[in-house]
């Protein structure tokens, strides 16, 4: 049941035509501004409006999975390569109708941004990691970072994160950790439009819950905690 | 062709939500609708691991002489039931339906929290209007 990248994308476009309900791509943009200008306000603390975003945005994934999985009948991913385009090529066009470019990963041991690595043999994982580049964001269409909030280590799309975060651990797929990087062209005359980098790390499947199938082939792109 | 009841269990086999259509049914109390709940949960845990090569999806229809019970076991564990009459043979795509409105009616409610009874009256309208 090897599902190519071509035909996810097939799903996606079908599943992003068919919602019957679309918000106005202004009206999201906004509220979601102001809903960071405010945590900001509130908090007072880049790091501290980071976490709340991927909170909210754990809380998002969770329900939204359901969702996903009710309309667009995928089933279970064999490995992380393959959950990697799932979440671009179906998940992120259907919500959000971009499809941001997926690059596949090892995982190097050494550098193992998990916090609980645990020693393994050889020295990278494949296919342990994916990293999302979106050149389009529609959560920051009219952003344009101060240079404090740069400084100050703000991930303006750190939701996004979150989102993949919850989203994934509802299917018992546990992430490390997203990154997300808002980069910005320097001289580049749309200065707002920054690429943002969400990096997804394996890290093994939930295993609480023992009357399923699993979901993450063995050895190849999952390490148990 | 008849609907009896629908079912939704949680992925700890509690059951969430349970709802009986026409008269096919005797009413049973809640604790024994539990019972029911948590003891399919159990067995389709059981048959979820019988299969001799690799992981299976685990029981999807469970039949009786007179009625027809057809499991549908989501990616993230909650599993929808659906008793039908035997002669049914769209249960498959009605419990799609069901799932999708879950999704919109009860999992999109911010105020509910997941794993708990649905008690949400868009949710019944929107079944009634589906089943009923």
């Amino acid at each position: 049941m090897a599902t190519t990248s071509k035909q996810y994308k097939v799903i996606g476009e079908e599943l992003w035509k068919g919602r019957a309900e679309k918000t106005n791509a202004e009206l999201f943009a906004l509220t979601y501004g102001a809903l960071v200008v405010q945590l900001i306000q509130d908090y007072e603390d880049y790091e501290e409006v980071n976490k709340q975003l991927e909170k909210m945005g754990y809380n998002i994934g969770t329900r939204l999975i359901e969702d996903f999985l009710a309309r667009s009948n995928i089933g279970r991913c064999v490995d992380f390569r393959e959950t990697g385009e799932v979440v671009a090529k179906v998940g992120f066009k259907s919500f959000l109708n971009i499809t941001p470019s997926v690059t596949h990963g090892g995982l190097p041991i050494a550098a193992s941004p998990t916090r609980s690595s645990t020693a393994s043999p050889a020295p990278t994982i494949p296919g342990a990691t994916f990293t999302l580049t979106l050149d389009e964001n529609p959560l920051a269409e009219f952003v344009e970072l101060p240079e404090e909030a740069l400084e100050g280590g703000l991930w303006f799309s750190n939701i996004l994160c979150g989102v993949l975060r919850g989203a994934l651990e509802m299917v018992r797929i546990l992430t490390a950790l997203c990154l997300s990087k808002f980069t910005y062209h320097s001289s580049d005359s749309n200065a707002g439009h920054g690429y943002v980098y969400l990096r997804c790390v394996a890290r093994g499947r939930n295993d609480r819950d023992q009357s399923h199938p699993c979901q993450v082939s063995r050895g190849r792109s999952s390490r148990r905690r | 062709m008849a609907i009896f009841g629908l079912w939704v269990i949680n992925k700890a086999g509690g059951l969430v939500y349970e709802r009986n259509f026409g008269d096919g049914l005797p009413r049973l109390t809640s604790n024994e609708y539990l019972v029911l709940a948590g003891t399919l949960h159990g067995i389709h845990a059981i048959t979820s691991r019988l299969s001799p090569i690799g992981p299976s999806s685990g029981a999807q229809v469970i039949e009786g002489e007179t009625f027809k019970m057809t499991i549908l076991l989501t990616a993230t564990g909650t599993k929808f039931v659906l008793l039908t009459s035997l002669a049914e043979s769209t249960a498959d795509v009605v419990l799609q339906k069901v799932y999708e409105v879950y999704a919109d009616a009860v999992m999109k409610n911010p105020f509910h929290t997941p794993e708990m009874p649905i008690r949400s009256e868009g949710f019944d309208r929107r079944i009634t209007a589906l089943l009923g």
